[in-house]
């Protein structure tokens, strides 16, 4: 069509998420129609990101430098660490500016039916950083499914014994929810979580 | 249930009428379906497919979700994964188990509220071992005949024994604990009996014909209750001495 490296490109673009062929080719010809302020700039960003972008030895997050610029930030409660799933949901949390703490990235969840055990995730290090007094509180911030709720009772198990306070998020209405639009497990689950009204 | 692609999943549902089914569950682990395919859901699921022996497409909406009442309590979550795990390998494809398919939607609707849901697992697991062919003779003595004081189960036969016949062989015995009998719900000590035996036949008959070990969710629920049953036991002893 147009050449190798075309195909190459177009090969390379459709195995990335959410991209099937018909999108690589669009947008393959959108970069290359426009390769001095389009695909220059993208070619340089992927380099210096494939040169520099690392995973964090500490919490396993993403960035330039490592630690990590969440680790190495001082104004950050240091004691408070949010365990997560993926490096996803530290950017989700980051954005939501919700949590003021350090992370740490399990990269994945516990499935026993898909064979996934402690092992194939970051939980040693997790474990490690934890007995060795690094945090006051653990947030176990994982999925609402099967595998999430697995996941939080074996790490809240084998954290117990080292006197941590352990606590995980709620589960029940998202905000602009009605309840005739819940399913019959989101709305058990929050009247079982249910507070006190009075602030 | 394992990821296909970027947001598809391959399922495996237990029917009524056609028994283990599998499909492709498109969008299944999206955000909008994740929560309807999680294992011990109960789903009204439509399968398409051209020809019958295709893998075909499952789309669902979500009935009963089991999986969310067991999110609180790690012992009934090991319970759910047990049960998902066991119907999900053991029973062969396409071929209708009603009583299986029965004794399945009774332990995950009653999850939540079921007092001794190891219980109702190991009443389960004895069900499907007998609709697969290998039940269990606990209606009389394989010795005596007699029908009263049954204590122990024949790890290779499969038939009771009564306690005073057991005799000397009693450690080469497996115990049969009284709830599988009627009596009662048990307590940790029995759950863990009747885990045992069932596990034993399971893994020799269910899942030793086909090459294959028992399931790993089944294999660690049993470790985790013979752990409580040890604590169980462990602190009655020291009241008794206290």
């Amino acid at each position: 069509m147009g050449g190798p490296e075309v195909e190459r490109l177009i090969l390379l673009l459709a195995r990335l998420p959410g991209l099937g062929p018909r999108s690589a080719r669009r947008i393959a010809l959108k970069l290359l129609r426009e390769p001095e302020t389009r695909l220059a700039p993208l070619a340089a960003a992927l380099a210096a990101a494939a040169q520099s972008v690392r995973a964090c030895s500490t919490c396993g997050n993403l960035d330039s430098t490592d630690p990590c610029s969440v680790c190495a930030d001082p104004g950050r409660e240091r004691r408070v660490i949010c365990v997560v799933e993926g490096i996803g949901d530290v950017w989700a949390l980051e954005r939501a500016g919700a949590h003021r703490g350090l992370y740490h990235v399990l990269g994945g969840l516990l499935s026993p039916l898909a064979g996934t055990g402690p092992e194939d995730l970051a939980i040693p290090t997790l474990l490690a950083r934890i007995e060795a007094g690094a945090a006051d509180e653990v947030i176990l911030a994982l999925a609402a499914t099967v595998d999430g709720a697995t996941t939080t009772h074996f790490l809240a198990e084998r954290l117990r014994p080292t006197g941590v306070r352990l606590t995980r998020l709620a589960h029940g209405l998202p905000i602009g929810g009605t309840l005739e639009a819940l399913d019959d497990g989101t709305l058990a689950t929050a009247l079982r979580a249910r507070r006190s009204a009075l602030s | 249930m394992r990821p296909y692609g970027e947001a598809d999943l391959l399922v495996v549902v237990l029917t009524e009428a056609l028994g283990r089914h599998h499909g492709l569950a498109r969008g299944g682990a999206g955000r909008r379906q994740a929560a309807i395919w999680q294992p011990g859901n109960l789903v009204a699921a439509r399968w398409l497919g051209r020809l019958a022996d295709q893998l075909g497409s499952l789309s669902g909406e979500l009935v009963h979700a089991g999986a969310a009442l067991a999110f609180d309590d790690p012992l009934r979550l090991r319970v759910l994964g047990a049960a998902c795990a066991i119907a999900a390998s053991a029973l062969p494809e396409r071929v209708p188990h009603a009583r299986v398919f029965g004794g399945l939607l009774r332990l995950i609707a009653g999850l939540g509220a079921n007092p001794a849901p190891l219980a109702t697992l190991v009443r389960w697991e004895a069900e499907l071992l007998a609709d697969l062919g290998y039940g269990l003779d606990l209606s009389r003595c394989a010795v005596t005949g007699a029908s009263d004081g049954l204590a122990y189960v024949s790890p290779k036969s499969g038939r009771a024994v009564a306690a005073a016949p057991a005799g000397r062989w009693r450690d080469r015995l497996l115990a049969l604990p009284a709830f599988l009998l009627g009596t009662g719900d048990g307590d940790m000590t029995a759950w863990r009996d009747g885990l045992r035996l069932t596990g034993h036949f399971l893994a020799r008959d269910a899942f030793g014909a086909h090459h294959r070990p028992l399931p790993a969710p089944r294999v660690s629920l049993y470790d985790h209750v013979c752990r409580l049953a040890a604590l169980e036991s462990g602190m009655a002893a020291a009241e008794t001495e206290v």
